[in-house]
Parts: structure tokens; C-alpha cells; sequence
């Protein structure tokens, strides 16, 4: 559209034409308010906040509604304009409960915000307010009536960027109301209900204490929290979350979770895990204390000390008899890439061995060999990013269900069809709810996925739509792998990729080598420049063959080869149904947050702080690198990377070639480079530090900063090396292609070790059980479901 | 035969149903016109007439409860077999709309939105009904009555009483 | 069934059949039925909307905008089907016209729709009714159903190949708000009554997102014999540019209250005083609400006006949908008020916080002023409020309640005042239940 030109508060001003006049001021650093007006939806003109005086027009015009002349002249502040939002005010203040002191919005309410700025304060009705008692629609939504301002946000919300139409009004003129979608007559306990994604999203979206959340309510007041701005643990999106923290006896808790800050790439949305699942870190059962297995065959909580020089010495002892190929680790994808590449680095270097692993839920390693070195039509790197997702003009998802694996690649994918008329297509063995949005659609049988990549070679209308796209992303669930999915790659050569994986890290736990057969970047073990520093910084050289990958290991467990166990982040005994009985003669090390199926059988248990209390970097299924900050605290855990640096040292290794921290590395006998010859600084750890003091930050130069090992990722992990320091902690995600030429090339017939986490909107995992809010939602799921899904119009 | 098995709706009316579902270049526009004709056959729009209906227009059972408690003509619970409606806006007012309204309180011994016990009237007051020029007037059920007065009203009454009152839907 | 009434003054155009039964498809046939869209058909779109400017017709819903204007602006070309909808939601209190026009000449709604459809290129028109209309529907029906058979509707229609128009009825299921055109839209698309965003207009973007020409029921109606008698036939029965006559319903204090068809720029103080017989019981006229209860009242010396758009205008109310309301001596201003506001309140969407609001809370006010509880202060209140919906509102509604508010307050405040000491109608006003609500609960 073209640029117009138009005077707005007697400022000249320049926008598309088309544009709204509520955007456009936006633009220009005039703020009109508006409660029903909200970017991305429905026009509503229903609360008249944003009347501006528009010349020539008979009466005063919604900003909202009207788009921008030429010529146009608009007054958006002037006593008239006042008047009309003070008497709207006023009106609205009529019904309204006025019960802001104890209202969780209170200081966070545009209601609020208005009155103040326009002071419509004074109060002249003397007929008593409409009350209605609050409803609680679902364990995590609540309907308090007399504060809802019927905005309908939350209806729009729900239908338009959820594609659920959960809420509708009812009713009319002053009984009108916010409905939920199970009727009182239809509930078991004849309340209305919510049968829903329960994602709160009505509730962020509300900009008063209408909708408010059953974890949140009543418990604090906004001011009184510290909020920070992380990445999500659950799902492998990469969602950032404001998690709202207050100190308490043990540290300090997370309160609530939402996405006030909006810059990440889920934008507004977040998900019912992302907003409410943090609970399970002040569960009760949570791990405070490190365990011992006694003599009598019982864990015994012990000091750390002792449990820390226990376990390094047993696991020294082990290596040096058994070997160090006796000796397994296996990581997580919850913990950050600082503490992934410490891991794979304490088995590669500490212990000696590639027997490392980690529950994979996506083939990344194939992804990223099959794309290694090809490009797409223009020229760029073929890895998708989350942002591909919400701006590309066409969509391939085959296989997977992003409304319940991945919620944020389903919302960018439903915004794009809605805002951008993006083109779908959608290829599954369900009909899966993406359907919908979906353009074309293909059958899938169940197992067929490679039959569907042989009819993209055919001429069908699916794959001639498909293929005519010019810049498509294609989305895979993880139906595909292996072969059939380096085929796929090949079959659709200039589109780009990405993965649905689970959990937080999961790309990063494969990026940063956490693979019996890789190393960081999907090196090779043999011949590349890592292997080789790495033999220099270890106890010997590393081994070129793959070490036993995770199933291997209990395998060489149940036939009594494996001497130890070490265990970060994981429940592989519950997850990969492994009898207890394997790892009997196996000395088992564990950290984790709870006495979990694994960690009920290891000789020592560490308590571990979780994603949520600790900072580092983690990598979201698309290659989007995210900064992690350290919101809550626990007395009585450490962070997964204290304590793999702890153990290293009471293994008796000197932690300075495992974590370059200080000064003098050369002089600890380093021989690799670390980075030294690339400037002034004597170290990586140095640099950082000269990095934190030029931006004001307190340079931390200790084993346990996880930024000295960020610059050791950043020098050797292919990808990584463009990282830009300031976007990271500045809280901006950039995406990661590890596309370097010379990758690891996967032999056919590699085992599939993909054991797909099969999450839904309602689990996560170990997690799931340990989160209160989690087990609430999913009995009242069940309780209250209704048709939900049916088609909506 | 109706499209949808075991309708819960009278065959003439299921019939009517498969017809308004086709006539509309969208099918949707078959709500109101639906939710009429289902309370005409119930007394009243049911839960059960409620999720039929969405799954005859493909709507959300919460899209039909939306519809449904927008319109004042359509209920959900059911009412007497006669629905009085004693119109009491400013024309029928200024004939005595009022008095009429009270005289059918305390004939039928109900209020507003009130049925007798023997089921046979309910009790309405009701916003204008387009019959200004003819007041007070009262509708029950779909009919007519104009020109009334209290004595009229109880001829009106004693007809529907005794089965001689018109019912037209 | 409503007494037909009459009078020598009356110019009976569209009301021409009443009484004469012509909802018989042959009795309208012999009383020259049906020739005006074949003369329509053989003319073309150019002529009949030119036709329809020269009548100066001007649309009888209550907004007068002039119809062969509204028609023209429908694009010649569009992707989506073009639509003709006939707005016979009459709800306005105090209006009753068209439920003589439904009842004693559906053919001539059925002609004027078609001769609509023929001039902006639409094939399908909608006929939609108030929900209580169920009767007067039936009767509509029965004439679409006759005329289908004579050929008149469905394909080929008078036998001209390729010339096709399709009726469908329905009503409405109680809701003021849906005599509002867009919301009339919603509403048959089986959605809430709630109006739409404007612009875009009717005209281009309307029923199912295509150009609609939405018109009252008497203005379609007109159409016909608009075509036959000639537009400038037509236009010299009425006033400087208000076309023509129109249906207007005398209710209240008067000997012979009624539907009556007077000449565009017709006195109001004869309507009043002549053809409605006087005020009732001999009794001294008080006021006119003069076109519908959203129209400012006029006092008894301010009905030397001629009902037209304009002269309504100038004196400081509107013509609206032609129902005259008159109120005698006895009646109190306060209770009538309070009346007014109760529906306006009973019939607000909800939509939009001004009306939402603003309605509840001076219907609120005033029941407790009526009640005996007021103060000299809720007079200035009410006020504010009406000031304050007026012009502010997402639709005309909020205006609707607004202008008889301000009306009453300003033009008999002394008669608020009054009542405060004292001088009252004892009257206690019942209150219809709040749609949805079981009546309200307990307050705090």
C-alpha cells in the first residue's frame, strides 16, 4: 500500500494507507487507549475508549476502526475527547466491584490505568452494583463477573488465535455475559466449566481481574514479585516465560508464569504449561538433600561434601579398574547447552569414554547431516526457525500434532493462516486439528509416512501444490527419521527443515554432542580438530569408535559390563521401561529433582536445581538459541553444572581443562587452544570477564559459570560460533544452523534410538506427575470434556 | 426421514429441520428460525434440542446457547401450554396496559414469568408487539388479541381455558 | 385482528389493497398486481432506478435515506452474490404499519422485493420479520408459495428465460436491536443481533459478504407503484424532496387510532386532531411522541408540523417510522420516561459500554425516582448520562434511548421537579426480567 500522509495532534506523520489509526499513532509514540482493541484480532468499536476527533467527521471516531487518509486530520486528546472517556469510565465504574485491593490485577488493570490518566473517580449512582459470585470455570481459569468489562478479548482470544471457542457471550444488553463451553445443565457439578487447551490465554489477554488464574489468585500482589524473563522447560518451542518469583524460607518461588514481556517468538501466546506448569519445583517431594545408599541398603541423606567425595572417588576407582568404556552417562533435554557440553565433555575427557547419550525425541543428527552443506533457492541455510513458522508464505507439516506436542508452532502456524493467509498443507495419519487451517491435507496411513515421500515424486495435486511453493517450511514430526527422513530432505530440495522435538533442550542436547557417535556440532569422533584438543585436555586420547549409546548401556548393564552409571537429568528406567533389576551390579550416580524410578536405584542421588534456577543458553527444536536466567532458588540444590564440575574434582581432575575459568590456563598445562591466540586475553574465561566488566556486569570467574563454557561452545560447536553475545543476553533468540561442511556422515542402517516423549498439552514427562496443576487439569478434562472440536464456523 | 437419526424433534418437524438446513446459501442462517420451531415442538429449546441443532448446522453447542439467550422469545425452560404476554410499552400503557397486567395477576393468581399450577398459563410482560394502534393488546402463544379490556381479557382467557382459543404456529 | 380504519384525508398508495383481499394472488392480480416488475423486466436496472430517484422516495424505516440512492450504490459487478433483504423487524414502539402491509398485501412486499433484486442484479431476496409476526409469516408465506406457482418465482420467472428470483422468509425471535440493518444481517446468518462495523456499507459488503440493498417492508412495497403511477406521479404526492405518502399509525389518547396513509408534509395537528378523531375523552393534548419512542417528545404547542423528514428535523425531532404516539393530560412524564428507558434498556445488544451501560444505569436511576426515592440531583444525572451516550455509541440504539431522555428532561423538567414534591402518579412500574437473568441477586 502506499505511504499517505496525515496530522495527527498536529504532528505530521506518514503511514501505509490501510493502516489503522490506532496502529499508526502507536507508531508514532501517540498512545490511544482502547480495552476492546487488541493487535492481531477482530475489530470489535465495542468500548468506545478510542473515540478520537477526526475533522470533518459529525461525531468523534474509533481509532480502531478507522484507517488512516490522506489529509486526515485527528485530534486524539482534547476535553471533549476526555469527557467521552470519563463517561465511559464512569459507566463502567458503575458495576464495577471496585475491589482492586485484593484484586490480582490490581496494579497491572488498564481499568486502573484509564481511571487514573482520566480521573473519573467521582461516583454518583446510588443503586446498588450487579454482583454475581465468582465462578471457577477450570483448576487454572476463574470468572469473577462484576470486574469483566465485556471487551470480549478473551472470546476472540479463544476462537481466533486458539481456534478453540471456548467463550462466547451471552445473554444481552446489561445481563450480558462471558460464557464458558460447558453449559451449567451439562456439568457433573452443574457449574459452568471450561473444556478447553486451558492455556490461559483468556486471562492474559483480559485487561482486568475478570479472568483470573487458579494458581495466581489471591496469593501475592504483581509489585511484590521479582519478574524474569526465561525460556519455558516443557516443550521444545522455545517459548519465553516471565516467571513472577517471591522470596519465601526455602529461596525464593515462582508464583505465576505468563508472557508480559511478549518478545520472544511466542509473542503473546503461551501455552497452559508454559503459564502454569512451574508448580512441580515446590512440590513437597522435591529432593533437598544429597542420598547415600547405606550398608542396610537405604538412602541416607548425607552432607554434600561426603556424598560428592564418595561418588567422585567410587566412580575413579571404577575407571581405573573396570576401564573407562565400563563407565555410562547420560544426559538430559532439560538441561542447558552449558551443561549438556560439560557433560559429554566430563565422559569424553574426564572419564574417557563416548558412552554418552540422552532420551532423543527427534533424528537431529540426520536432519543436520542430510542439510549440511545445501542451500535453499536464495542462497540461505536450510534449518527453519520458530520465526519461519509465523512469517513463511507455506507450510509443510508432515506427521505430528503441534497442537498438543508443540503448542507454539501450532499458534505461529494458525496466525500465519489468519494474518498472513499463509498456505498450509498438511500431511498425517489423524486429523489432526491443524487440519483446519489446513489448505490441502493428505491421508497418511499410519505407518506410510514413506510411502507419502515416494508420492511427492508422483504428480498428485498435494505434492504439485506442495512443490510449486518457493519458499516453503516444511515441519516434521517425529514419525519421521532416519532414512525416510534424509529422503524427505532430499525429496523437497530448497525448502527448509525443522524437527518437532520435546522438552526445552533437546535440539541442544544433540548440538552439543550428547551422542555416543558425535561430537559437539555433529563432528566426527575421528580426525576432527575437537577430537584432538580433547585428547589433549583428557586423561588419553579420544577414542575414535561410537561408545555404547543409551539402550547399549543397559544392555551392558544386564550382562554386568557396566561398572557405573551416571545419570543427569533423566528417568531412562520409566521412560525406555528398563527392568530395575539391570542395573543391580552397577554403581549408579543420579541428579535429578526427585526420587524418580532412576534415581530410587542409584548409590548416590544429587538434588538438582531445575531449568528455572539456574541461567545458561538453551536451543528450542528449530535451532533458536535462547538466554536461560535464574529465577527461583531452592535450598539444598545445586545446578547440574556445579555438580558435574564437583564430581570432576573429587574424581581428582584438574576442573581448569574442564571448565576454563581464571587466569593461568597455559600455566595449568593446557596445550590446546583455547582461544588465547585469538586475542589479548590469557583465556576464555578471561575474555568473559572482560566482556561482563565493559558491560557493567560483575565478572564471575568461577568453576560454576556456565559463560566460560558458552565461550568454549561458541569456539568449537559448528554454528555456535555465530552466536552474538549481546542478542543472548539481551533476551533476543538467534537461530543456529550447524550446517558447517565436514559433519559427521551417518552411516545407513544407524540404530534409531528416537523414543518420541508423546507428550500432550497436559504432561511432561517425569514432570507431570509432580505438578499439582497438571494432575487438576487433567481430571477435570476428563470430567467436564464435551465435543470441543467439533467444526467451528 | 429426518438425516439425523433418533431426532429428538416430532417427524413433521425433523422433516422441516432437514429442509431449513438446505435452503440458506450458508447454513448457519437456519439457527433462529431452528430454535423457534424446536421450542414450538418441546415448550421450550432443551439441552437435547440444543446439541441436535448444532450438529444439524455443524455449530459448537456453545454457538447455539449464544444465539439462544440473545433473542427474549426464546427460553429454556419450559412454560405454561398458553404463554400470556401482556404487552406494557408506552403505547398499551397509555390504553391501560397496566391494569390489564394486573388483572391477569390476579386472575391467574401468577406474576411475571410465572406458570399456573395446572400448567395452563404462564404469565408475561412483555416490550412492544408491533399491535400499537390496536391497544392494550396481548399476545398468547403466537395470537393476537387487541382492543382489550379486563372483561375481554376474561373472555380471552375462559376461551383458551376451555379449548376454544386459536394456537397458531 | 386490527381494525381497519380510514379517513377522507388519507392518499392510499401502498395501502390501496387494504381491506380488499389481496393477499389472494388473483384479487392482487386484478388490482393491477405483478405488472410493475414485468414492466420492470422489460425496462431494465437503468429505468427502474432512475424511477425510483424521481420518486423521491425516502426509506420508511425511520432513517429516510432515499431509496434510489441506497439502490444505486450497489456495485454492477461483484464476486459474490448480491442480495435483496426486506426489514420487517418493526419493533419501534409505537409502530405498527407493517403489520397491515403483511397482513393485507404480502404480494406487494414480494413485488417490490423483486423489483429490487431486478435493479441491482440480485436473484435472491429474504424476507424477515419480526419473531412475533408468526401469524402475519404464515400469510407472507402462503403469497411466496402462490407465487412461486404461478412462475412468478424460482426460474424463468413471467417466462423470461434466464430471469430468476428466489424469496426466503423467516422471523426474527425477539430483538429490537435486529431492526438495525447489519444486525438484521447477523441475525440471518443465525448469529447474536449484534451490529456490524461500518463501514463497509450494506451496499457492498453485506448478507453473507455480498452487496446488499436492505429496505424497510413499506419501502419495498412502494416499489411497485412507484413503477406503474411513474416516480414524478409518485413524488408530487408529498413535500419538497420527501416523496410521496406514507403509512403512519396513531396510538395513545386518540378517538380513532390507527395506520393511516398521509401525504408526505401531512400536518401533524391534523393527523391528531382530524383524521385520528382528537384526544381521546375529550381530554387536553400533553404531547407527541411523534415517529416511535426514540424520537424527542414534542409539547402540545409544538405540533404545528408537517411530517416530513425535514420539517420533523427542524423542529427538533424526527419523522422516524411514522408512529405517532399521543399523550394526554393525565399522563406523568416521569412514568412515560421511565417507560421509554425500561425497553430501550430491556433491548440494548450489550454490545457497546455507552448503551450498555448508560441505559441500565438511567433505568436504574429513574425506577428509583419513580419509586419516590429522588433527588433534585439525579435529574442532572440522568442528564449527563444521555449527554453523554448521544453520538457515542457503536450504533443509532444508544442515540435511541438518549434523544426521548434528554427529551423528557429538558422539555418538562419542571414536571421532575414536581414529582419530587410530592406531585405524582402513584404507578408502580413492574419490571421485565433482564434477558437471561433470573431476576437480580443479592447486591453488596
Amino acid at each position: 500500500m502506499p505511504d499517505v500522509n496525515f496530522i495527527v495532534d498536529g504532528k505530521k506523520l506518514t503511514a501505509p494507507a490501510g493502516t489503522l489509526l490506532i496502529d499508526a499513532c502507536k507508531s508514532a509514540g501517540i498512545e490511544i487507549p482502547a480495552f476492546c482493541y487488541y493487535p492481531g484480532l477482530s475489530l470489535q468499536a465495542a468500548c468506545r475508549m478510542c473515540v478520537v476527533r477526526i475533522e470533518k467527521a459529525p461525531k468523534l471516531g474509533t481509532a480502531c476502526t478507522t484507517t488512516v487518509a490522506e489529509g486526515m486530520n485527528v485530534t486524539t486528546e482534547s476535553p471533549e475527547i476526555a469527557q467521552a472517556r470519563k463517561a465511559t469510565l464512569q459507566l463502567l465504574l458503575g458495576n464495577h466491584p471496585l475491589d482492586c485491593p485484593v484484586c490480582d490485577a490490581g496494579g497491572e488493570c488498564e481499568l486502573q490505568d484509564m481511571t487514573f490518566k482520566y480521573g473519573a473517580a467521582d461516583s454518583f449512582y446510588a443503586e446498588p452494583k450487579n454482583h454475581r459470585e465468582e465462578q471457577k470455570w477450570s483448576p487454572v481459569v476463574y470468572f469473577d463477573r462484576p470486574r469483566c468489562i465485556l471487551c470480549y478479548r478473551c472470546v476472540r482470544m479463544c476462537g481466533e488465535g486458539m481456534d478453540i471457542f471456548a467463550l462466547g457471550v451471552q445473554n444481552r444488553g446489561s445481563s450480558s455475559i462471558i460464557a464458558p463451553n460447558v453449559a451449567p445443565s451439562e456439568s457433573p457439578d452443574h457449574m459452568a466449566a471450561l473444556d478447553c487447551e486451558q492455556c490461559g490465554m483468556c486471562i492474559d489477554a483480559c485487561p482486568v481481574g475478570a479472568l483470573t488464574s487458579g494458581t495466581y489468585r489471591y496469593k501475592t500482589r504483581p509489585w511484590e514479585m521479582n519478574h524474569v524473563a526465561t525460556v519455558c522447560t516443557h516443550c521444545g518451542d522455545g517459548c519465553k516465560t516471565t516467571l513472577g518469583v517471591r522470596s519465601v524460607n526455602e529461596g525464593s518461588e515462582i508464583v505465576r508464569g505468563d508472557n508480559r514481556d511478549k518478545s520472544g517468538m511466542n509473542g503473546d501466546f503461551l501455552c497452559n504449561k508454559g503459564r502454569y506448569a512451574f508448580d512441580f519445583a515446590n512440590n513437597i517431594e522435591r529432593l533437598s538433600s544429597p542420598l547415600v545408599r547405606q550398608s542396610d541398603g537405604k538412602l541416607k541423606p548425607v552432607s554434600w561434601e561426603e556424598a560428592l567425595t564418595f561418588a567422585g572417588k567410587k566412580l575413579r576407582e571404577l575407571r581405573d579398574a573396570k576401564g573407562a568404556n565400563s563407565i555410562g552417562v547420560i544426559g538430559s533435554n532439560r538441561t542447558t547447552n552449558e551443561e549438556s557440553y560439560l557433560l559429554q565433555k566430563f565422559a569424553r575427557t574426564v572419564i574417557g569414554t563416548n558412552n554418552i547419550d540422552h532420551h532423543r525425541t527427534a533424528d537431529f543428527v540426520t536432519l543436520a547431516t542430510a542439510l549440511q552443506g545445501t542451500t535453499t533457492a536464495d542462497g540461505k541455510p536450510r534449518f527453519a526457525s520458530q520465526r519461519c513458522v509465523e512469517k513463511s508464505p507455506a507450510i509443510l507439516l508432515i506427521g505430528g500434532d503441534p497442537t498438543n506436542e508443540a503448542p507454539l508452532t501450532a499458534w505461529n502456524i494458525r496466525t500465519n493462516v489468519r494474518l498472513n493467509k499463509a498456505r498450509l498443507y498438511v500431511a498425517n495419519h489423524q486429523d489432526i486439528k491443524l487440519k483446519r487451517q489446513a489448505k490441502a491435507f493428505a491421508p497418511v496411513a499410519e505407518f506410510g509416512y514413506a510411502a507419502f515421500i515416494d508420492s511427492l515424486a508422483s504428480a498428485n495435486d498435494f505434492s504439485t501444490a506442495v512443490k510449486a511453493e518457493e519458499k516453503l517450511v516444511v515441519v516434521v514430526g517425529n514419525e519421521l527419521r532416519g532414512g525416510e527422513l534424509a529422503k524427505l530432505i532430499a525429496a523437497l530440495p530448497h525448502a527448509k527443515f525443522a524437527l518437532l522435538a520435546d522438552y526445552a533442550n533437546s535440539r541442544g542436547a544433540s548440538d552439543m554432542g550428547v551422542l555416543p557417535d558425535v561430537l559437539p556440532g555433529y563432528q566426527s569422533l575421528k580426525g576432527s580438530t575437537l577430537a584432538s584438543e580433547y585428547g589433549a585436555a583428557g586423561q588419553s586420547q579420544v577414542a575414535d569408535a561410537p561408545g555404547l549409546d543409551l539402550l547399549g548401556m543397559f544392555d551392558a548393564a544386564s550382562a554386568g559390563h557396566l561398572s557405573a552409571l551416571y545419570v543427569v537429568g533423566s528417568n531412562p528406567i520409566k521412560r525406555f521401561g528398563i527392568d530395575a533389576s539391570a542395573l543391580k551390579n552397577t554403581f549408579v550416580i543420579v541428579q535429578d529433582m526427585f526420587l524418580t524410578e532412576t534415581a530410587v536405584l542409584a548409590d548416590v542421588v544429587f538434588p538438582a536445581a531445575n531449568l528455572y534456577e539456574k541461567a545458561g543458553s538453551v536451543t528450542n527444536s528449530y535451532g533458536d538459541l535462547q538466554l536461560v536466567a535464574k529465577a527461583a532458588d531452592k535450598a539444598g540444590v545445586r545446578s547440574d553444572f556445579e555438580l558435574i564440575v564437583r564430581l570432576a574434582d573429587k574424581f581428582g581432575h584438574d576442573v581448569k581443562t574442564l571448565v576454563p575459568f581464571g587466569k593461568g590456563l597455559r600455566a595449568a598445562g593446557m596445550s590446546g587452544d583455547m582461544g588465547q591466540t585469538r586475542g589479548a586475553q590469557s583465556g576464555e574465561a578471561d575474555r568473559h570477564s572482560v566482556w561482563l566488566t565493559a558491560n557493567n556486569l560483575e565478572p564471575k570467574l568461577s568453576p560454576f559459570d556456565p559463560f566460560a563454557i558458552l565461550d568454549e561452545i561458541q569456539r568449537v560447536v559448528p554454528g555456535y560460533d555465530k552466536l552474538l553475545r549481546l542478542q543472548l543476553l539481551s533476551g533476543n533468540d538467534q537461530h543456529i544452523a550447524p550446517a558447517a561442511s565436514g559433519l559427521v556422515q551417518i552411516q545407513t542402517g544407524r540404530k534409531d534410538l528416537v523414543l518420541p516423549a508423546a507428550d500432550t498439552l497436559f504432561t511432561s514427562g517425569s514432570l507431570t506427575r509432580f505438578s499439582p496443576m497438571l494432575q487438576d487439569v487433567q481430571r477435570h478434562q476428563a470430567s467436564e470434556h464435551t465435543d470441543h472440536l467439533a467444526s467451528a464456523d | 426421514m429426518s438425516t439425523i437419526p433418533n431426532s429428538i424433534f416430532t417427524p413433521a418437524t425433523a422433516a422441516r429441520f432437514d429442509k431449513l438446513a438446505t435452503i440458506y446459501p450458508v447454513k448457519r442462517s437456519a439457527l433462529v428460525p431452528m430454535l423457534l420451531y424446536a421450542q414450538d415442538d418441546l415448550g421450550y429449546v432443551s439441552d437435547a434440542a440444543i446439541s441436535e441443532i448444532a450438529k444439524r448446522l455443524d455449530l459448537l453447542e456453545l454457538d447455539v446457547r449464544n444465539v439462544l439467550s440473545y433473542y427474549s422469545m426464546l427460553r429454556t425452560a419450559p412454560v405454561g401450554k398458553y404463554n400470556v404476554q401482556v404487552c406494557t410499552n408506552i403505547s398499551c400503557m397509555l390504553r391501560g396496559g397496566f391494569e390489564l397486567l394486573d388483572h391477569c395477576k390476579k386472575t391467574l393468581h401468577i406474576g411475571h414469568k410465572e406458570t399456573t399450577a395446572d400448567g395452563m398459563f404462564s404469565l408475561e410482560e412483555v416490550e412492544c408487539i408491533g399491535a400499537c394502534c390496536w391497544a392494550p393488546a396481548v399476545q398468547v402463544n403466537y395470537d393476537f388479541h387487541e382492543d382489550l379490556t379486563p372483561a375481554k381479557m376474561d373472555a380471552v382467557l375462559a376461551d383458551y381455558r376451555e379449548g376454544r382459543g386459536k394456537d397458531v404456529k | 385482528m386490527p381494525t381497519l380504519v380510514s379517513h377522507p384525508d388519507e392518499v392510499k398508495v401502498v395501502s390501496r389493497r387494504f381491506g380488499m383481499g389481496a393477499t389472494d394472488i388473483d384479487k392482487y392480480i386484478e388490482l393491477d398486481g405483478y405488472k410493475a416488475v414485468q414492466k420492470a423486466i422489460e425496462n431494465g436496472p437503468e429505468w427502474i432506478v432512475n424511477e425510483m430517484k424521481a420518486s423521491g422516495l425516502r426509506g420508511r424505516g425511520g432513517a429516510g435515506f432515499p431509496t434510489g440512492m441506497k439502490w444505486s450504490f450497489v456495485p454492477k459487478v461483484s464476486e459474490k452474490p448480491k442480495y435483496v433483504l426486506v426489514n420487517g423487524d418493526e419493533s419501534e414502539p409505537g409502530t405498527c404499519k407493517d403489520h397491515v402491509l403483511f397482513l393485507h398485501d404480502p404480494h406487494s412486499v414480494i413485488e417490490g422485493t423483486m423489483i429490487a433484486g431486478l435493479a441491482i442484479g440480485s436473484k435472491v431476496g429474504f424476507i424477515y420479520l419480526r419473531g412475533e409476526y408468526r401469524y402475519l409469516l404464515k400469510i407472507v408465506e402462503k403469497a411466496v408459495a402462490d407465487a412461486y406457482a404461478k412462475g412468478y418465482l424460482g426460474k424463468n420467472i413471467f417466462g423470461k428465460e434466464g430471469v430468476d428470483f428466489d424469496i426466503i422468509t423467516q422471523t426474527g425471535a425477539g430483538a429490537y436491536e435486529v431492526g438495525e440493518e447489519s444486525a438484521l444481517m447477523e441475525s440471518l446468518e443465525g448469529k447474536r443481533g449484534v451490529p456490524r462495523i461500518k463501514p463497509p456499507f450494506p451496499a457492498v459488503v453485506g448478507l453473507y459478504g455480498g452487496p446488499t440493498v436492505i429496505n424497510n417492508a413499506e419501502t419495498i412495497a412502494n416499489a411497485p407503484h412507484i413503477l406503474l403511477m411513474g416516480g414524478e406521479a409518485y413524488a408530487k404526492l408529498g413535500s419538497e424532496r420527501n416523496g410521496g405518502t406514507r403509512l403512519f399509525g396513531i396510538s395513545g389518547h386518540v378517538e380513532r387510532p390507527g395506520v393511516y396513509e398521509l401525504p408526505m408534509g401531512y400536518s401533524m395537528r391534523d393527523a391528531i386532531y382530524k383524521v385520528a378523531g382528537g384526544i381521546k375523552d375529550g381530554k387536553k393534548l400533553k404531547a407527541v411522541v411523534p415517529g416511535g419512542s426514540s424520537c424527542p417528545v414534542l409539547k402540545a404547542d409544538e405540533i404545528d408540523v408537517g411530517l416530513d423528514f425535514d420539517q420533523m428535523a427542524k423542529a427538533g425531532t424526527m419523522l422516524g417510522s411514522g408512529g405517532i404516539v399521543v399523550l394526554d393530560e393525565s399522563v406523568s412524564i416521569v412514568e412515560f420516561a421511565l417507560r421509554t428507558i425500561r425497553f430501550y434498556q430491556h433491548e440494548s445488544c450489550g454490545w457497546c459500554i455507552p448503551c450498555r451501560e448508560g441505559t441500565d444505569w438511567i433505568k436504574k436511576t429513574l425506577t428509583r425516582f419513580h419509586a419516590g426515592g429522588g433527588n433534585k440531583k439525579d435529574i442532572d444525572n440522568i442528564q449527563y448520562l444521555a449527554e453523554n451516550m448521544m453520538g457515542r455509541t457503536f450504533c443509532p440504539l444508544g442515540d435511541a434511548a438518549a434523544m426521548p431522555t434528554l427529551g423528557f428532561v429538558k422539555k418538562f423538567r419542571s414536571e421532575f421537579e414536581e414529582y419530587l414534591e410530592g406531585k405524582r402518579v402513584e404507578h408502580p412500574l413492574i419490571q421485565i426480567t433482564p434477558i437471561g437473568e433470573p431476576a437480580l441477586a443479592g447486591a453488596h
